[in-house]
């Protein structure tokens, strides 16, 4: 088991994070972390779901240990990139400040007693955006699924692709893309999950690719980024534009709930996938000839 | 303002005043030949200085050069076009063309971006700006090809998807990443070519190939250099500092195996021999096609997916 994940099983957060109290960007109310924490990350007063860590993400998540895969995959700077500061020193920064080594953190791992390939992306590290290591992880993450068929449930947040990657970042669409529809036609089962925010190349390539799109209440999804549109069009947006309900409304995603109800949610939604095939699997004792395909 | 227009204003003036004194030279007794040789000289000279060799920011005004050859050009130069309209859901969405058509000689399925020339042209393909039917005209177009056997080939000149109002509803993130997913795997050759702008994913969305190709002096990018430039610093207007880093031209795109081909443009741009640059893309596209029907489908798909996949892997 990771250390990260061992010490959040043993208090709800970190010790160096503990007896603080945070603001909710939504309604101000001044919340004491540890109780934060104990309602996923979620507003004690006004239900405001915060941007979750990958650590503690996981660690709700899924029955007990975690698998990581690709972790040791590190960016390099393809492009020489420097503006105010070098490429190289803002991923040391965001190193530093999220404890995550890159946007997304993919592994194997069960979740309600179904075994998983497990990513999940968090935008404390460059805004969750893509470049080659995400795209890398990610393409991993399917490939290995695919080897160990077991379903796939990916947590997207991801402000697009990653400017100081330059195209190499933005060929991580086609990658991943590739790596779903491999894994999806060998008869792979795909769960996204949106969460705040979820946009540019992210939501055009794997968020909007799964055989079943869920999203967190009132996350912010699209393509294009709200002040690009704004600007174009000239004219300010309504609030609810570009929200999970208003495109669940517009019917482009499955579902919607409320963070609590997710891992239930999630539960179910493997066992349609997973549970029919174990269960015609079990009955193919009799009838030969699919026992083959058995993928359990 | 375009400042490969500014640039070549000189160069047109003195074009002319080249031509004007042949023309005045051929009927007189006296000998200008001297003169006509100097300015000529001058000229092949300033050319030189101002397409000799070309910053990021003046590629990324050729490729939007008002007299550029556009999508709809190269499907003109087609022997034979049919266009298929619209997305059977909500709207023909006139920023993507395409359909059935002869490339020398061969069947294909062409599907083209296109930015519109005058005004009224532009308004009606929205800039070349795709809204979400437009995507999933290409995602129906690729099926249909794949189903009849037919080899794609695309041409791309986007400055980036639509981001409009009506796009977002109709959810654009999902229109794109369903025609990546349909090109993922296509059970034909698909040949891609970068015409003019390739602006971010409303770009890529017709780039997922077995072989991309890119004229000369078009781009391809992470973002508009625009959109990079709102997005690094909040600043639309640091475009130039943008495309200067982004790595955007075809020869950057090439090293880093982004690309797969160059396809050469005339000094001063694709636009001073519009018909000639039109049949080098097609007959590069032609050659590209020969090679791809040849490799037997299971290791054209394996082939395609090892492109991208290599692309920012760990060296093995």
């Amino acid at each position: 088991m990771p250390e990260w994940l061992r010490l959040r099983r043993a208090q709800p957060i970190p010790a160096e994070d503990a007896a603080q109290w945070t603001k909710c960007p939504k309604c101000s109310e001044m919340i004491y972390r540890p109780d934060l924490a104990a309602n996923l990350w979620v507003c004690t007063k006004c239900q405001h779901h915060f941007r979750m860590h990958a650590f503690d993400r996981i660690s709700m998540l899924v029955d007990a240990d975690f698998t990581e895969i690709g972790g040791d995959l590190l960016p390099g700077d393809p492009l020489g990139w420097t503006d105010k500061v070098p490429y190289p020193q803002k991923l040391q920064r965001d190193r530093e400040k999220s404890k995550l080594t890159e946007g997304v953190v993919c592994g194997f791992a069960s979740i309600g007693g179904f075994p998983v390939a497990l990513g999940v992306m968090d935008f404390n590290f460059r805004g969750g955006t893509m470049g080659t290591v995400v795209g890398e992880r990610i393409a991993q993450l399917f490939e290995r699924a695919r080897e160990r068929r077991v379903p796939c449930v990916v947590f997207t947040a991801s402000g697009g692709a990653r400017m100081e990657e330059g195209m190499l970042a933005l060929m991580q669409m086609a990658k991943t893309t590739l790596a779903v529809r491999r894994f999806h036609d060998d008869g792979g089962y795909y769960i996204s999950v949106l969460t705040d925010p979820t946009t540019g190349g992210v939501s055009a390539s794997f968020a909007f690719q799964a055989d079943v799109i869920v999203a967190e209440a009132r996350a912010s999804i699209g393509f294009a980024g709200r002040r690009v549109i704004e600007q174009t069009i000239r004219q300010k947006l309504p609030d609810n534009f570009q929200t999970a309900e208003f495109l669940l409304e517009k019917g482009a995603l499955d579902s919607v709930v409320e963070r609590r109800d997710l891992k239930p949610l999630l539960m179910r939604l493997l066992d349609y996938g997973v549970g029919a095939k174990q269960a015609s699997n079990g009955h193919a004792t009799v009838t030969a000839p699919t026992s083959s395909e058995s993928r359990a | 303002m375009n400042v490969i227009v500014e640039r070549e204003k000189g160069l047109l003036e003195l074009e002319q005043r080249i031509a004007a004194l042949k023309a005045q030279a051929a009927q007189q007794p006296v000998d200008m030949g001297g003169v006509i040789e100097a300015l000529e000289a001058k000229y092949a000279e300033i050319q030189h200085e101002v397409f000799g060799t070309m910053t990021a920011w003046q590629r990324v005004n050729m490729a939007r050069h008002p007299k550029r050859p556009l999508g709809t050009d190269y499907l003109a130069a087609l022997d034979q076009f049919d266009e298929l309209h619209g997305d059977r859901h909500f709207h023909d969405d006139h920023a993507i063309v395409g359909g059935f058509a002869k490339l020398r000689g061969r069947r294909v399925m062409a599907i083209a971006q296109d930015k519109g020339r005058d005004t009224r042209e532009k308004v009606m393909r929205n800039f070349g700006m795709p809204a979400p039917e437009g995507y999933r005209k290409v995602t129906r177009l690729v099926a249909l090809a794949a189903h009849l056997g037919l080899p794609v080939v695309t041409f791309i000149d986007t400055n980036g998807a639509d981001p409009g109002i009506g796009s977002e509803e109709r959810a654009q993130a999902e229109a794109i990443a369903q025609a990546l997913y349909e090109l993922a795997d296509a059970r034909i050759p698909i040949v891609a070519t970068v015409i003019g702008e390739g602006g971010s994913g409303g770009a890529l969305a017709l780039g997922l190939a077995d072989r991309v190709l890119m004229l000369e002096h078009s781009v391809y990018s992470v973002a508009s250099p625009e959109g990079a430039a709102a997005i690094l610093w909040g600043d639309a207007a640091r475009a130039e500092e943008a495309a200067s880093r982004l790595r955007l031209t075809s020869d950057d795109l090439l090293h880093f195996g982004i690309i797969d081909e160059i396809v050469g443009e005339p000094v001063g741009g694709a636009h001073r021999d519009s018909a000639g640059t039109v049949a080098r893309v097609l007959d590069a596209v032609d050659a590209a096609l020969d090679t791809l029907v040849k490799v037997p489908l299971a290791d054209l798909l394996d082939r395609r997916y090892a492109k991208f996949r290599r692309i920012g892997a760990p060296p093995s």
